[in-house]
């Protein structure tokens, strides 16, 4: 390959998109290196304190594409404190005063402003896609910058964020000149948005193939949408609830059995079950449903929802569909690959699910590799079983709601079911443990999750050797996330160089010392270990053999961080 | 299974500032005697044998052995302190804690939760599930005084002994913001005492606060939980026969009178069925509306009492709460309610 010149080696390098196969080669050689960084254009930071803006745009002058990572995991069930940081304000202003044309930028669990937003609408002429992923921070204000300025947006994609509702019009800040929309997602938005500017918005969009509605778009306007939006492949629906005698409901139903090319339905924000089988023409088509956040939908309607729905690889549902609506689910959606079962807290529903349902799945379904389970409880037999009937697992995440219980049926801990599961599922990437557990389970998961990158675990262990068993034997370990175990500083100072080759470590409720903290930060100068102290005392020392409330160490390049709030001590 | 590899492991391993065999604990106040750990382990897995056994040991064996050896085994704990018992049940209460007493609660008692259950002098590092219930405060570090760990992992889901008392103390679930929140919206019935953990079951703050959003909106629409419909007849004078609308598809008035003229356009016009062309329908819908605001009709409903009264002076839920049918009077028949109704309309639109 030496013999090559530098543009024959690029435009083979132009066929290597995976991050990780980018980041091997630029480990080759000096001139692998060079070449790779300037032909660079997608760049992910799974975690934006491990490097400075600064550094990233030298080393990728050609950057096009950004994704960043903020607070960690555990955020999203409020266990980081409010202002921990992950402000996106630092990236996007280093990237404004470069050179640097950025079109693309996924952000994910960080804090954006809007003035952050309006320099971004302002400062990349080519900015094409913006992605939000449960991040805070800012208003629709900021949206009304984006949607104004940029003026060849593709895609506006905004999950699950808390966006403060200022009453602009943001929407209707779209010029008349922009037509090249392919994706618009505001599901998440509470406020109203204007309909007459949507709908116009949609009118002169014809690539729109994914659009996404919030609440406050009634059914006479959803039907008056899809009416110019034949082509939609992705639709999430805001409200659906009308009178089924009524004609704008009966113009929605005409008007659904032209929309053939819908494959992926979501929303169903505010739902009548009688509404629902208007949507039944369009089933067969529909490779992706997600009614978690349908709320008013009861198990029976689901049920006869999902029977027409033949084709669904990724279904997101409430719980109350219950084990026998999971048997339908596994009779009906042979192609099932990735599944996802919410608890109905709000309505504390007794029909909930448990192993039955699991294991139906499992017998019906044998592609599924994807599965987020909350259940009432589990059963070793039922998880051996599963990881039997699929042993294609990459994510296994199962939420016991009551967090340490163990096998109803024989009372043992679930250590042998989920030693099954890891066992079985070579390939399993991304597991979440729940019920009574003992140290066992760790050795088993040491011993068999060759491949395993991302561990949360939760009220589970006995001592310091299951953290062990983790550590020494999960070579591909990037995220370890604890909280509420009993291991404590003998398993933390294990092996120190370890916490290199891993992404991020959290550890929360455990046993963890001040003392055995302060060492370790001592000892790897490349990582920051960070303690969370929300002790409100004013003379808050840390005293060595204090036991630390929450711990989140990561490695990083950038030193200690500048923006960190009072309550957090980099040691 | 390559047990000798781990053992070794531990072993070998020279760590300068720890000693990392298992078997013994460097820090002081982790070295509860083994004698202990093997009484209190009640799956057998002592340092090196759990490697080796493939099998956990039956469990009800050894949690017989340990009810038994309870009483008699020698502890390190403070007299009275009580390592919480695994509750298979987890709704039923274990009468026999209501009798015991921590004797002398290490911590200071914060707000009375320490009186209030047995969770709080947990001689374990190992905290339950119940432990960990601490709606007053960020953190639970305070709780768990007793250091030393103990590998009986059956820590249970203590079922709070006087749960009443302990849901007086709990910030009421429908203002919680945030941790508590689902917790309580599961602790709805039979679960009612069930202990509430900050961040468990994981569910995204979004999506909890979302779905609370939902049922509030639903409440507001039904008066009561769940989603049962509520059709109400609609009479107009002079129609041939009556309509039915499902008071719950609305959330305000507005609404209910926007769908009830659509419904009704035919009917002023003199014509059956509004499935003409668009344009004759808006004609007709926009005439009934000029008509409902030139106070040519009222809306009317009958409420429980049987009274006819004006359909617009009560908050919305008290409305559906007593609507039983509703009519669109002329406003001939409605003398003296109708220019009320006008301005109502006015101020409405």
């Amino acid at each position: 390959m030496n013999y090559f010149p530098d543009e024959v080696i690029e435009h083979i390098f132009d066929y290597v998109l995976s991050h990780r196969d980018r980041n091997a080669l630029s480990l080759v050689c000096k001139s692998w290196y060079r070449i790779e960084r300037c032909t660079r254009q997608r760049v992910f930071i799974g975690n934006c304190y491990s490097i400075t803006p600064e550094r990233l745009i030298q080393r990728f002058p050609g950057l096009k594409s950004l994704t960043l990572k903020g607070k960690p995991h555990f955020a999203d069930f409020s266990l980081v404190p409010y202002g921990w940081g992950g402000f996106v304000s630092p990236w996007i202003e280093a990237l404004a005063k470069s050179r640097v044309g950025l079109e693309e930028l996924r952000l994910k669990r960080m804090v954006v402003s809007d003035e952050s937003l309006e320099l971004l609408s302002r400062s990349f002429t080519h900015f094409k896609s913006l992605v939000l992923v449960s991040c805070e921070g800012f208003t629709t204000d900021g949206l009304a910058a984006i949607a104004a300025n940029c003026r060849f947006l593709r895609e506006l994609d905004l999950q699950e964020n808390e966006v403060e509702d200022h009453k602009g019009q943001w929407l209707s800040c779209f010029p008349d000149s922009c037509t090249s929309l392919v994706s618009l997602n505001f599901a998440c938005l509470k406020g109203e948005v204007s309909l007459g500017a949507l709908e116009r918005l949609v009118a002169r969009s014809p690539n729109l193939k994914s659009l996404k509605l919030n609440r406050s778009v009634p059914l006479d306007a959803l039907q008056r949408i899809m009416m110019r939006a034949p082509q939609l492949a992705d639709l999430g629906i805001g409200s659906f609830a009308h009178d089924p005698e009524s004609e704008a409901y009966i113009k929605l139903k005409n008007t659904i059995l032209k929309c053939k090319s819908i494959t992926s339905l979501s929303g169903f924000l505010e739902a009548a079950p009688h509404c629902l089988e208007a949507i039944y023409p369009i089933c067969s088509n529909l490779t992706s449903l997600n009614m978690s956040y349908a709320a008013g939908i009861q198990g029976s309607d689901l049920i006869k929802l999902i029977r027409h729905c033949v084709k669904l690889q990724r279904l997101w549902i409430m719980d109350c569909i219950g084990d026998k609506g999971l048997s339908v689910v596994a009779m009906t959606c042979k192609d099932l690959q990735e599944l996802r079962v919410f608890p109905s807290v709000h309505l504390g529903n007794p029909a909930a699910v448990t192993e039955e349902g699991l294991v139906a799945i499992s017998k019906g379904c044998p592609k599924l590799h994807s599965l987020l389970y909350f259940c009432h409880q589990m059963t070793n037999a039922g998880l051996i079983e599963v990881a039997k009937n699929c042993p294609n697992f990459i994510r296994f995440r199962l939420c016991i709601l009551d967090a340490t219980k163990p096998d109803p049926d024989t009372m043992q801990p679930l250590d042998e079911g989920f030693g099954a599961i890891v066992q079985s599922c070579r390939r399993l990437r991304r597991l979440s443990l729940s019920g009574q557990l003992t140290d066992q389970v760790f050795l088993y998961i040491g011993m068999y999750a060759e491949k395993l990158e991302m561990l949360s675990i939760a009220f589970a262990g006995e001592s310091d050797k299951g953290m062990v068993y983790v550590l020494n034997g999960c070579k591909k370990l990037r995220k370890l996330e604890i909280r509420d175990c009993p291991f404590g500083n003998m398993a933390l100072l294990t092996d120190v160089g370890k916490y290199e080759t891993m992404r991020s470590l959290w550890m929360s409720s455990c046993e963890v010392t001040v003392g055995a903290c302060k060492l370790l930060a001592k000892k790897m100068p490349r990582l920051n270990v960070e303690i969370f102290n929300e002790n409100e005392q004013e003379d808050c020392s840390l005293e060595d053999g204090q036991k630390v409330e929450k711990m989140y160490l990561y490695r990083t390049l950038a030193g200690k961080r500048k923006d960190a709030p009072e309550y957090v001590w980099t040691l | 299974m390559s047990p000798p590899l781990l053992v070794a492991e531990e072993e070998g391993q020279s760590n300068a500032s720890m000693v990392a065999s298992a078997s013994s604990q460097p820090l002081d106040r982790f070295s509860p005697n083994e004698a202990r750990l093997k009484e209190r382990n009640y799956l057998g897995l002592s340092d090196c044998s759990s490697v080796e056994s493939s099998t956990a040991p039956s469990l009800s064996g050894g949690k017989k052995e340990n009810l038994n050896l309870k009483a008699t085994e020698l502890r390190l704990g403070l007299p009275g302190s009580q390592s919480p018992e695994r509750d298979p049940d987890l709704f039923s209460l274990n009468s026999a804690k209501l009798d015991e007493k921590p004797l002398f609660p290490l911590l200071p008692t914060k707000d009375g939760i320490c009186s209030l259950s047995q969770k709080t002098v947990v001689s374990g590092n190992k905290r339950g599930f119940a432990d960990t219930m601490d709606p007053e405060f960020p953190g639970n570090a305070g709780i768990n005084m007793m250091l030393s760990p103990k590998p009986a992992g059956v820590q249970p889901t203590t079922v709070k002994e006087i749960p009443s008392k302990v849901l007086q103390e709990r910030p009421s679930p429908a203002n919680g913001t945030g941790h508590n929140h689902t917790g309580a919206s599961i602790s709805g019935s039979a679960p009612a005492s069930k202990a509430q953990v900050v961040g468990w079951p994981p569910i995204r703050s979004f999506r909890k606060n979302s779905l609370a959003t939902t049922s509030k909106n639903n409440d507001e629409v039904d008066g009561k939980p769940g989603p049962a419909a509520l059709f109400v007849k609609v009479s107009m004078d002079g129609a041939p026969y009556l309509r039915k609308v499902d008071l719950r598809n609305y959330t305000t008035y507005l609404e209910l009178s926007s769908a009830l003229e659509k419904m009704f356009s035919c009917f002023t016009l003199g014509q059956c069925g509004s499935h003409g062309a668009p344009g004759r329908e808006m004609l007709s819908e926009s005439k009934l509306k000029d008509l409902l605001h030139g106070s040519e009709y009222v809306l009317t409903y009958e409420d429980k009492d049987g009274d006819w009264m004006l359909v617009g002076d009560v908050p919305w839920d008290m409305f559906i709460d007593t609507c039983k049918r509703l009519k669109i009077m002329k406003g001939s028949d409605a003398i003296g309610l109708a220019p009320r109704a006008m301005e109502k309309s006015r101020s409405r639109s």
